[in-house]
């Protein structure tokens, strides 16, 4: 996991127990213009343990990104690709927006010096599914080579769809996740326009309020999150490290607005049954909730109705909680590190906690929110939730293995 | 000022991730020097920046070792 806590998994995941936010003025460029001058980026990034200053430089920073998580669940895994079953391994990486930066450097430059200069490397080192194809051709994996792109479901699409492709019989191990990077002038203006982002600039930390009754927008983040998924019996078979099962992964649409849910949640409330269903679990079977939870004054209420709806009475009981008070949104990675984190919650039977929740909106305050702490607990089964713009919903079951 | 010489061989070594006591002159970009197809384009673009000209594909297409890139920059801006 590469992330604005860190650039490894250990250090996000100790960072988020802590409740600490890593969100912080943005440096890059000049910000002055802009309604947001700050964002959870990814501090004092070193691809270079993972790969040639050479080959990094070919490659966007969400390309870069998602690399170096990749090869990270890679090592972590100890999964050997051999010649009899590199066909049966594959890769679902995905991205929300892709290589912004190196759109936007491009087409500078090709307003300055004209088309010559275009570097041979924009196109493959912005386009979306390069970091699930130059996984396959470092690791020699063979098998399906996929790619999602659905806004800020996308991580958990993209392991959802690793999970069916697996469950279909097409691949045996599927490496999932999601890379994103769009803090940059065209990616934070756009999502500026869009009235998407907390604009508290006099207190980044505590912009990101997942139902607070002061929230007033998103915050930005970047990185990348990638995790394994392994054939239950095989992975048992080789003795490999099991972190969870993956039991559950459910999908809907809104169709209602392009950036907006409806008030009762009613896209997201499915998305949470579809993945129930597919796991054979009842509501009160769910411990602790990963919530979407972005910050935006719509977007949260519509997610607790959901809950609401979905689990009825059980939700008295439910931990929910938002790690995006921490990390910022990461759009297309999202899903793919909240899904981490999920998992990471079983390991250690803790639910992260909601930071910046001061004052829980109404009709929200009687779900344990789980503010400022993160609260030990027993849990059996995580459920991870993802919305996108679009109205594209996901969401992922993992069990104690 | 450096030669010619000192100057495509930096940018050789630059472009292409090498050492610039590997940047031979009879060494080949693809078979010596690691670079794919991408790459040796890349490095012609290098090459048209640091000497403020332009190489027509077809010229490029034949720069395939350090010393005819030396060569060609000589020939045309000697």
């Amino acid at each position: 996991m590469v992330g604005p806590l860190g650039s490894t998994l250990d250090e996000n995941w100790t960072a988020v127990l802590a409740g600490t936010s890593g969100v912080a003025p943005i440096e890059t460029f000049d910000v002055s213009a802009f309604s947001t001058r700050f964002a959870a980026t990814v501090k004092d990034f070193d691809p270079s343990p993972y790969m040639p200053a050479k080959e990094a430089r070919k490659m966007d920073m969400f390309l870069q990104y998602g690399m170096v998580a990749g090869i990270q669940a890679m090592q972590d895994s100890d999964l050997e690709v051999s010649d009899e079953d590199a066909s049966r391994i594959g890769a679902c990486i995905g991205s929300g927006m892709g290589g912004i930066q190196a759109i936007e450097n491009n087409a500078m430059l090709i307003a300055e010096k004209g088309p010559r200069r275009v570097s041979p490397f924009f196109v493959p080192g912005a386009i979306i599914n390069m970091v699930a194809g130059n996984l396959s051709i470092k690791y020699g994996m063979k098998g399906p080579n996929l790619s999602t792109t659905t806004a800020c479901t996308t991580g958990t699409h993209a392991i959802g769809l690793g999970l069916r492709t697996i469950q279909y019989g097409d691949a045996d191990v599927m490496v999932c996740g999601g890379a994103e990077m769009v803090t940059t002038p065209v990616g934070l203006g756009g999502f500026c326009a869009a009235r998407a982002l907390s604009t508290r600039n006099d207190d980044p930390q505590a912009a990101s309020r997942p139902w607070d009754t002061d929230r007033d927008g998103f915050v930005l983040g970047e990185g990348a999150g990638v995790l394994v998924l392994e054939e239950y019996e095989r992975a048992k078979a080789r003795g490999a490290k099991i972190y969870a099962e993956l039991t559950g992964f459910g999908m809907s649409g809104d169709a209602h607005h392009m950036t907006s849910p409806p008030e009762d949640g009613a896209g997201a409330g499915l998305s949470m049954q579809n993945a129930l269903g597919d796991a054979g679990l009842a509501a009160d079977g769910i411990q602790y909730i990963n919530a979407h939870g972005t910050s935006t004054p719509l977007g949260d209420k519509a997610e607790i109705e959901a809950v609401r709806s979905v689990f009825g009475a059980a939700a008295e009981k439910l931990a929910v909680s938002s790690t995006k008070s921490m990390t910022g949104h990461l759009l297309g990675a999202a899903g793919a590190i909240e899904a981490i984190f999920s998992v990471q919650a079983i390991r250690d039977q803790v639910a992260p906690p909601t930071i910046n929740l001061d004052n829980p909106e109404e009709g929200c305050d009687d779900i344990n929110l789980v503010p400022q702490e993160a609260q030990r607990m027993d849990i059996d089964a995580v459920l991870s939730n993802s919305f996108g713009f679009g109205g594209t919903n996901g969401s992922l079951i993992f069990r104690r293995a | 000022m450096s030669s010619i010489e000192e100057r495509v061989k930096k940018i050789v070594a630059e472009q292409l991730g090498v050492k610039e006591e590997e940047v031979k002159p009879e060494a080949s970009f693809v078979e010596d020097l690691g670079a794919d197809s991408l790459d040796t384009v890349e490095l012609v673009m290098a090459l048209e920046e640091e000497f403020e000209t332009e190489i027509p594909d077809e010229e490029a297409e034949k720069i395939t070792t350090v010393q005819l890139a030396i060569d060609y920059i000589k020939e045309n801006l000697g």
